[in-house]
């Protein structure tokens, strides 16, 4: 079961990834390696089929930190709704 | 207290100028995409911000002391307005163009998320003259420019943004060491 994926009912935090933005620096995938993978080129891949991941509650302050260590300012947190 | 003050000023500004130097070697390791070991690609980023932040404070340091040197007689104006002090004003006018310069960096990077990453980029070159304009403050007015221990540490300084701006310059930077490391995915 991929994490995230099962948090049913609960509104979660999302993750945005800016494709417009993003230059495959890699330093979110550090910081969420349960979340992202790297392909070849250090571009993230969501690991599970969702286009804006949910962030399970004990990586929040993980998903902060990576918002705010991207270069290009190509993550961004969201709650839907 | 006058000497207290004094010292104060003078040792906040040669270690905010330590703190600059090590920012901007620590920013060019971060725009190269390469990870540090131990640090990882985000400790760099964290590190960077920090070493500019603590250097930001230590120039409030630096300032605030200096404004009650009664030696130098400075004015508020005089930290906002450069090339007016009646002290040395080259080499204080050139302290206050760092300080301006740092203002302006320093607001842009924090609003960075809400300004987008052209603005921020853009200003943020302005970096790469911060720090040679700073230099040149710190050896023109500086009580202890003329001693072996200062001139030690500001080649020092300068021998390590030498190193990281020529590495910044060269082909080899841009590749992101993608190439010669490759990263196995998953
Ligand atoms: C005040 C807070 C500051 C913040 C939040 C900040 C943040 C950043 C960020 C996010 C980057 C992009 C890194 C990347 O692309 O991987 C960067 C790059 C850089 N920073 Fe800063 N910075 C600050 C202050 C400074 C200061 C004071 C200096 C120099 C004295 C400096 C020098 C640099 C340099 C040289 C680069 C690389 C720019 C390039 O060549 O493209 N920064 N900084
Ligand atoms: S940190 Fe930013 S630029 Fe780097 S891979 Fe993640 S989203 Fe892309």
């Amino acid at each position: 079961m991929p994490l995230g994926a099962a948090e049913g009912g609960v509104v979660t935090t999302r993750l945005h990834i800016d494709w417009t933005r993003c230059d495959g620096h890699g330093s979110c995938a550090e910081l969420l390696p349960e979340l992202l993978g790297l392909d070849d080129f250090g571009f993230p891949v969501v690991r599970f089929a969702e286009r804006d991941p949910a962030i399970p509650r004990r990586d929040e302050e993980a998903a902060r930190h990576a918002v705010r260590s991207c270069p290009v300012m190509a993550l961004r947190l969201y709650e839907p709704g | 207290m006058n000497e207290t003050l004094w010292a104060l000023g003078r040792g906040t500004g040669l270690v905010a100028l330590v703190m600059f130097t090590i920012a901007l070697a620590l920013g060019i390791a971060s725009r190269s995409g390469r990870p540090l070991p131990g640090l990882g690609r985000f400790g760099i980023s964290d590190l960077h911000r920090t070493a500019s932040l603590t250097g930001v404070g230590l120039v409030a340091v630096h300032l605030t002391s200096l404004l009650f040197d009664p030696f130098a007689q400075l004015r508020v104006v005089d930290f906002v307005l450069p090339f007016f002090a009646s002290y040395r004003p080259l080499w204080l006018g050139l302290g206050t163009l760092a300080v301006d310069t740092l203002a302006v960096v320093t607001v842009v990077s924090l609003l960075r998320q809400r300004l987008g990453p052209r603005v921020f980029r853009t200003v943020h070159w302005a970096t790469y003259a911060l720090w040679p304009i700073a230099l040149l403050h710190a050896l023109g007015s500086g009580t202890d420019a003329g001693t072996e221990w200062f001139r030690g540490l500001t080649a020092a300084c300068v021998v390590a943004v030498v190193a990281a701006v020529g590495w910044r310059l060269t082909p080899s930077y841009a590749g992101r060491g993608w190439a010669r490391h490759p990263r196995r995915t998953g």
